[in-house]
């Protein structure tokens, strides 16, 4: 059980996909101009990562070695084909709003890379609960950044205005502001793992 | 030293726009020179607040503002300019980039509403008017601008780049002093009238060189951002180059490009460019091949 517990607070802080790890960068600069998108792209982002490392985890055995690779996509594009098109059935303005964004968690790598790293080599559920909590981890930093960014470059949290007559800097919505945002962030976290040990 | 030589500039702009400048360039200075501190009391580093770095980065940024701001756009401006301009790069002598441009150009992208309301000088009323440069190059003729007061300062712009005479004279006392050579500003000014000149609006070789030159703010980045030594080429030659990148970048942007004025982007970019121009520029070792 503590194994378990452990092999889901690793993704949320110790190996956080986008602050430790550095993971999936690309769909995090994209989308996390407002909070609103950062949360859908976080849950979409971590249904894919649940769904493929307990598929993946449970059909280790059978899949050769040298076509693992090819074999893992068709999984996780399964996986993201039913996310995009529940997505586009149920709430067609976060589907627009995040665009190319969503089949393209196909390719993130976050999710290739925990089922290259883990789920090929664990058992089922110690794989579910990795993919739990690399998912929230990836979750929460998207909701960091895009807080960041919308709280500043719009002066809205949560798409609600906060402070009247803040006039937001609407660098921070423009992808500058993003890349400027993560590596502030990303300093940050490093100076902290530093000073830990 | 630089800072003195700024100083008629800021008080022509204090005459110009009266004493809202002031209290631009004051709030600039102070704020950059807290940023300092503070970030250097924060990663322990040793305070090195005297050198006066801070204190010309915060001039400089309130001299590239239009001279009626909310009082926080210098504020949030030098503190920009000093901590990701300057700090985040460990410091003075370590940032690629110019820490007041960084600020200004950070200022500009976020608030493009602040930075471009500018208002006439020697006028109490606060009337707003485009630049000389935005006017042109939103099609409108200038007749009632002569070159003296180009040269005066008596047009809107940016508070310290106004007066040309006062930035001669800063320029002058520099060059006198040696603490800046000729290599990057003159051939900088150069290709800017040359390709003023050459793409006139009326047909090739028909341009109106000394507006170029006179308007925006050429003379203040060419003798007092572009020079500066930490984000400038080391050699001759390099600086020679920095300067005709400057200007043909500066040109592109206010004859073909979206914004009326490129100095401060040309000048960030021939930053940018800085160390492949010193790789290729390097000055052989005497003896060595």
């Amino acid at each position: 059980m503590k194994k378990i517990l452990n092999e889901f607070c690793k993704g949320i802080i110790k190996e956080n996909p986008t602050f430790v790890l550095a993971l999936g960068l690309c769909p995090t600069l994209a989308v996390s101009v407002s909070m609103i998108n950062g949360l859908g792209m976080g849950i979409a982002a971590s249904f894919v990562l649940l769904g493929s490392n307990l598929i993946i985890s449970a059909i280790k055995k059978i899949v050769p070695d040298r076509i693992r690779i090819p074999c893992f996509i068709v999984v996780i594009a399964t996986f993201v084909t039913i996310t995009e098109l529940t997505m586009k059935a149920y709430s067609p303005a976060l589907d627009r709003a995040l665009g190319i964004y969503v089949p393209l968690i196909v390719v993130n790598c976050i999710v290739l890379g925990r089922a290259e790293a883990f789920a090929q080599k664990n058992s089922v559920l110690n794989s579910l609960f990795d993919g739990l909590g690399m998912g929230v981890g990836f979750t929460l930093a998207l909701l960091l950044i895009s807080g960041i960014r919308e709280f500043l470059g719009a002066g809205k949290f949560f798409n609600y205005t906060v402070i009247k007559g803040f006039a937001p800097a609407f660098m921070f919505g423009m992808p500058s502001g993003a890349l400027l945002v993560i590596g502030l962030l990303l300093g940050f976290f490093n100076v902290l793992k530093n000073r830990k040990t | 030293m630089v800072v003195i030589s700024l100083l008629p500039a800021g008080a022509a702009a204090v005459l110009l726009f009266g004493i809202s400048a002031l209290w631009v360039i004051t709030l600039g200075v102070i704020s950059a020179l807290a940023t300092e501190i503070l970030l250097q009391i924060l990663t322990k580093k040793k305070v090195t607040v005297l050198d006066g770095s801070a204190f010309l980065t915060g001039l400089l940024l309130a001299y590239n503002l239009p001279p009626k701001t909310p009082f926080w756009l210098p504020i949030v401006g030098s503190f920009f300019a000093i901590a990701i301009g300057k700090q985040v790069f460990g410091g003075l002598g370590q940032n690629i980039f110019n820490p007041a441009l960084v600020g200004r150009v950070f200022l500009m992208a976020s608030w493009p509403k602040f930075m471009t309301t500018f208002t006439l000088p020697l006028r109490y009323d606060a009337v707003t008017s485009a630049t000389p440069l935005a006017a042109v190059k939103e099609g409108k003729i200038l007749e009632s601008l002569s070159y003296l007061d180009l040269f005066l300062g008596k047009r809107a712009g940016c508070l310290g780049e106004v007066c040309i005479l006062a930035l001669l004279l800063g320029a002058l006392f520099l060059f006198i002093r040696g603490y800046i050579s000729w290599h990057i500003p003159i051939p900088y000014i150069a290709t800017v009238s040359l390709f003023a000149y050459i793409f006139g609006p009326k047909g090739l070789l028909s341009g109106d060189w000394l507006f170029h030159i006179l308007s925006g703010g050429l003379i203040l980045g060419a003798f007092f951002m572009a020079t500066d030594y930490v984000t400038s080429p080391l050699t001759r030659k390099g600086q020679i180059i920095f300067g005709v990148g400057c200007g043909i970048i500066t040109s592109v942007i206010r004859l073909w490009g979206g914004y009326p004025e490129g100095v401060s982007y040309a000048i960030l970019m021939m930053n940018a460019a800085t160390p492949i121009i010193d790789r290729y520029t390097k000055t052989r070792v005497y003896g060595s091949k």
